[in-house]
């Protein structure tokens, strides 16, 4: 838990040795390498795609993979790959915005609650208990249905759903932390409980959001995906990789053009994967002792 | 324990309340003025702007907020949502035949999560860091990761248009119905929602079979004589499926998440296809019956979870 604040820097410090014990973790590992990759292709979508995602070609629509179209073209021509590439940026930076919200959030009321203690703790996890037993996805379908939908409306709900994760577990670490002598000692210096928070619980705590945050970032993208697909979040013509799969509610469309739902569908299987191999890995680099 | 439940619904009713306020805001919120939804426009056009005005009082929306809440809030209690803007019927009775298929869905999804998860959590923690513990670690990783619907429309793409072997949509063939029609309907569906949480139930099993397995009570049993299958079973497995009660009250919100996206995929006419379908068409008095019924739902499962808890281990004091 005080990992972080080891005084001792030497070669053993305690995050190379969970840099090390992330590094055995194979499957952690292909997850990192994995989500590189994924980043750039996005990252660099300009120079990968050869064609604009959203340029409408109704002389080529539906066409099946070609030299031309690495992945098809799908129902207004636009080309699958580029769509995919693009889609990718949309996808990525929905996930991470909402996730890193939520985390901000969650660790402040956490570090409060802990610190605080007494009717403010009360308040906050009743509150997070409450927030944290309705699905974030019920929450935006009924918000998008009345206000109607947007991406910028999934990255607050999904903040506004996600953050109790965050907050209990800091909240739990918070409780230990401050009855630590050197917590204790600048109390008695007269730090105040903001300075405390700042100083000493926060840092000492960021190991362990950051496993929180990176397993919030998969479930985010599967949520984004969920919604754009239902058409309740991204809207058309920006692609994200959930309204790609929104004309494969079709029938014949399945059937005939796999090309068109495929891809996207594996791009977020395979993204949610690595993020979870990632989390689970800095998981156990990060608390040896919680490890399998 | 009777004090306990009664301070937990109270808290539960008061929720309910604060959401009840946050959804009569959202019902102000909606676009579209009630009055141009209810009566037809022929009466409209001939009625002019006085008519709208008087129609206006009569419905009480000139009154202040405050009281307008209090009147929703009476008519929600009693069971009257407002009508329907698509099919002119009560919410209620919209919302009422939409519950028995989506019931069935989940009731069936978590059966067969349940038959998978238990067995194989239990085979995870007996063989504890063999390789089909890994494999069952990796494999629950990978359920939660694969968004239902792409399964979904994989499993059509499949089993239904390739194989040919279950229907792809709707819960009835037109002109059958019978038993073995809804079956094979509810097949495919019913197993991706029943993967999505057989993944977390396997993984609170394993972790509280292990628990189960290294305490005392256990080397008490092992000593007296009592062969491993039947410590496996009669003492620990029994055990540790307590939290599993509490447990699956918590996913039964999540499960009808992952409902509303199945539904949507087959076709199936449950609450989720509903109010997709609703807000396709801004059907919004629907949408926010559907809130609502969310609401209570989510607080009463949270409620049995509390109760059921408590009831299960008398190791638990009640405060």
């Amino acid at each position: 838990m005080t990992t972080v604040h080891s005084p001792r820097v030497s070669r053993r410090s305690p995050a190379r040795l969970a840099l090390r014990r992330f590094l055995r973790n194979r499957m952690a590992v292909a997850g990192a390498v994995f989500l590189v990759l994924v980043v750039l292709l996005a990252a660099c979508a300009p120079l990968i795609a050869s064609h604009d995602p959203n340029a409408v070609d109704l002389a080529a629509f539906r066409r099946p993979p070609s030299g031309e179209h690495l992945l098809g073209t799908d129902s207004s021509g636009r080309d699958v790959f580029a769509r995919l590439v693009y889609a990718g940026r949309v996808s990525l930076l929905v996930g991470l915005a909402s996730a890193l919200a939520a985390v901000i959030i969650g660790t402040l009321l956490g570090a409060v609650a802990g610190v605080v203690g007494g009717v403010t703790d009360t308040l906050i996890m009743r509150a997070a208990d409450v927030v944290l037993s309705f699905p974030a996805l019920v929450v935006v379908v009924v918000l998008a249905g009345i206000l109607g939908p947007s991406a910028p409306m999934l990255v607050v709900v999904f903040a506004a759903c996600n953050w109790p994760t965050a907050c209990r577990v800091v909240r739990g670490l918070a409780l230990g932390l401050r009855e630590q002598e050197y917590v204790q000692a600048s109390r008695a210096f007269g730090a105040s409980r903001a300075s405390i928070i700042a100083r000493h619980i926060v840092p000492a705590v960021l190991a362990q959001v950051a496993v929180v945050g990176t397993l919030l970032v998969a479930q985010t993208i599967l949520l984004e995906a969920v919604l754009s697909f239902l058409g309740l979040g991204v809207q058309a013509p920006q692609a994200s990789w959930g309204n790609m799969l929104t004309d494969a509610q079709n029938l014949t469309l399945i059937r005939s053009m796999p090309w068109l739902w495929l891809p996207p569908g594996l791009a977020i299987a395979l993204t949610v994967l690595a993020v979870n191999f990632v989390g689970d890995g800095l998981r156990d680099a990060v608390d040896p002792r919680g490890a399998r | 324990m009777l004090t306990y439940v009664a301070r937990r619904l109270g808290v539960n009713v008061a929720v309910l309340l604060l959401i009840s306020i946050g959804v009569f805001l959202l019902v102000r919120a909606a676009p579209g003025d009630p009055v141009r939804m209810m009566v037809n426009p022929e009466q409209l056009a001939a009625g002019g702007p006085d008519f709208i005005a008087r129609k206006r009082a009569e419905l009480g929306l000139d009154d202040p907020v405050v009281v307008r809440y209090f009147i929703w809030l009476r008519d929600a209690l009693t069971g009257d949502l407002g009508y329907s803007f698509v099919s002119r019927r009560p919410v209620v009775a919209v919302l009422g035949e939409r519950i028995g298929p989506t019931v069935l869905l989940m009731g069936t999804a978590l059966l067969l999560g349940l038959l998978v998860a238990v067995p194989a959590g239990t085979l995870a923690a007996v063989r504890r860091n063999s390789a089909a513990d890994y494999v069952s670690a990796v494999v629950g990783l990978a359920v939660i990761s694969v968004p239902s619907f792409f399964l979904g429309i994989a499993a059509i793409y499949v089993f239904s248009l390739t194989l040919g072997w279950f229907p792809s949509s709707g819960m009835t063939t037109p002109g059958d119905g019978g038993g073995a029609d809804v079956l094979a309907h509810l097949v495919l569906p019913a197993a991706i929602l029943a993967l999505s949480i057989a993944g977390p139930f396997m993984r609170y099993v394993r972790g509280g079979l292990i628990a189960e397995l290294g305490a005392d009570y256990i080397r008490t049993a092992e000593a007296k004589g009592a062969g491993p299958p039947r410590v496996l079973l009669r003492h620990a497995l029994r055990n540790a499926l307590i939290p599993l009660i509490t447990i699956i009250m918590i996913y039964v919100p999540q499960l009808l998440a992952g409902a509303v996206a199945l539904e949507q995929v087959f076709a199936w006419p449950g609450m989720g296809q509903l109010a997709i379908s609703s807000i396709g068409q801004l059907d919004y008095p629907v949408v926010i019956g559907f809130a609502l019924f969310i609401a209570v739902l989510v607080l009463l499962c949270n409620l049995a979870a509390d109760v059921l808890y408590a009831l299960a281990d008398p190791r638990i004091s009640l405060r």
